[in-house]
């Protein structure tokens, strides 16, 4: 598990800050972003999250020749549906998330991940069920082999839908 | 820009309202940015006749982006060192989420100078979606 070349680049910064809302230029305006104490383009606190994009495995995007469980002619493709995936992994809805920066990804970076599995546990849900926790450990290397972020997910499984 | 330990105490809070009446254009915004196409947050087909919810869902992570903005407009570019929460509640179209940082401790490590915050947001019933705490470097 992996992924091997997560390039930082700007426009894809850009994307991101804009669907986060934030209109800070130190995401957008390079020439701005020098004078920051930073001194580049940096990417938001989440960012890292966006190193799907760069999976070309990653199970929450449609791959050519294989069937897509979003609705189409249907609702879904797939018989039987769950919940959906969610970010944390090992499927089920994300529950958790926490970074530890070591440094900010910046412009021109390339980062490496290495994705290993954490804890597991369950516990009952007031709402759902027979609740079942896993955790996924991601760490972002630079091109130097430095470490740059440290990211974990925690993913719930739950006995049936969670209602409002 | 950056927060300074000798104008800090433990209780100050910083707040933004950081999204009014969530649309799900943005949520599908944040799906084309982050790659996570999951069809629970843009296919109101899927999510309602397949997935059994009432109406898509924003990501947990779009939730967790739009609160990170309102944690570095307060401590500065590049500050964070740590930002982590957990997922409390669905956030759905129309939301309105207001981010709230509140002083835990102030302290010092080697030379740096560190804040630990507590993270909250909460929408326009007062019901938190999500909870946790960040750390940021700051000027002595």
């Amino acid at each position: 598990m992996g992924i091997e070349k997560f390039p930082v680049e700007s426009s894809h910064i850009m994307m991101f800050a804009r669907a986060v809302g934030d209109t800070n230029p130190v995401y957008y305006d390079d020439e701005y972003a020098s004078g920051t104490e930073p001194g580049a383009i940096i990417a938001p606190p989440t960012f890292v999250q966006a190193s799907a994009q760069f999976d070309p495995d990653y199970f929450l995007r449609p791959k050519e020749g294989h069937s897509w469980f979003g609705s189409g002619r249907e609702a879904t493709s797939v018989k039987k549906s769950g919940g959906g995936g969610g970010g944390g992994g090992g499927g089920g809805l994300h529950a958790e998330q926490r970074y530890t920066y070591h440094r900010h990804p910046k412009v021109g970076d390339v980062l490496r991940a290495e994705v290993k599995p954490g804890k597991k546990w369950e516990k009952e849900g007031k709402r759902g069920g027979t609740l079942s926790f896993s955790e996924t450990v991601t760490e972002y290397y630079d091109q130097d082999g430095e470490l740059v972020v440290t990211a974990i997910g925690v993913g719930v499984v739950t006995g049936k839908v969670v209602e409002q | 820009m950056a927060l300074s330990a000798r104008a800090l105490k433990v209780g100050d809070t910083y707040e933004e309202q950081v999204v009014e009446n969530l649309s799900r254009t943005r949520i599908v915004m944040y799906a084309g940015a982050s790659g996570d196409y999951n069809p629970v947050h843009s296919d109101e087909r899927f999510v309602t006749e397949a997935a059994g919810y009432p109406s898509v869902f924003a990501h947990g992570m779009l939730s967790m982006g739009l609160t990170g903005r309102m944690l570095t407009n307060y401590v500065g570019d590049g500050r964070l060192t740590e930002y982590g929460v957990r997922f409390t509640r669905q956030v759905w179209p129309g939301d309105n989420l207001t981010a709230v940082a509140e002083v835990t401790a102030l302290r010092e490590a080697g030379e740096e100078h560190f804040v630990d915050l507590d993270v909250t947001a909460r929408n326009q019933n007062g019901e938190t979606v999500v909870q946790g705490t960040a750390s940021a470097r700051i000027d002595p």
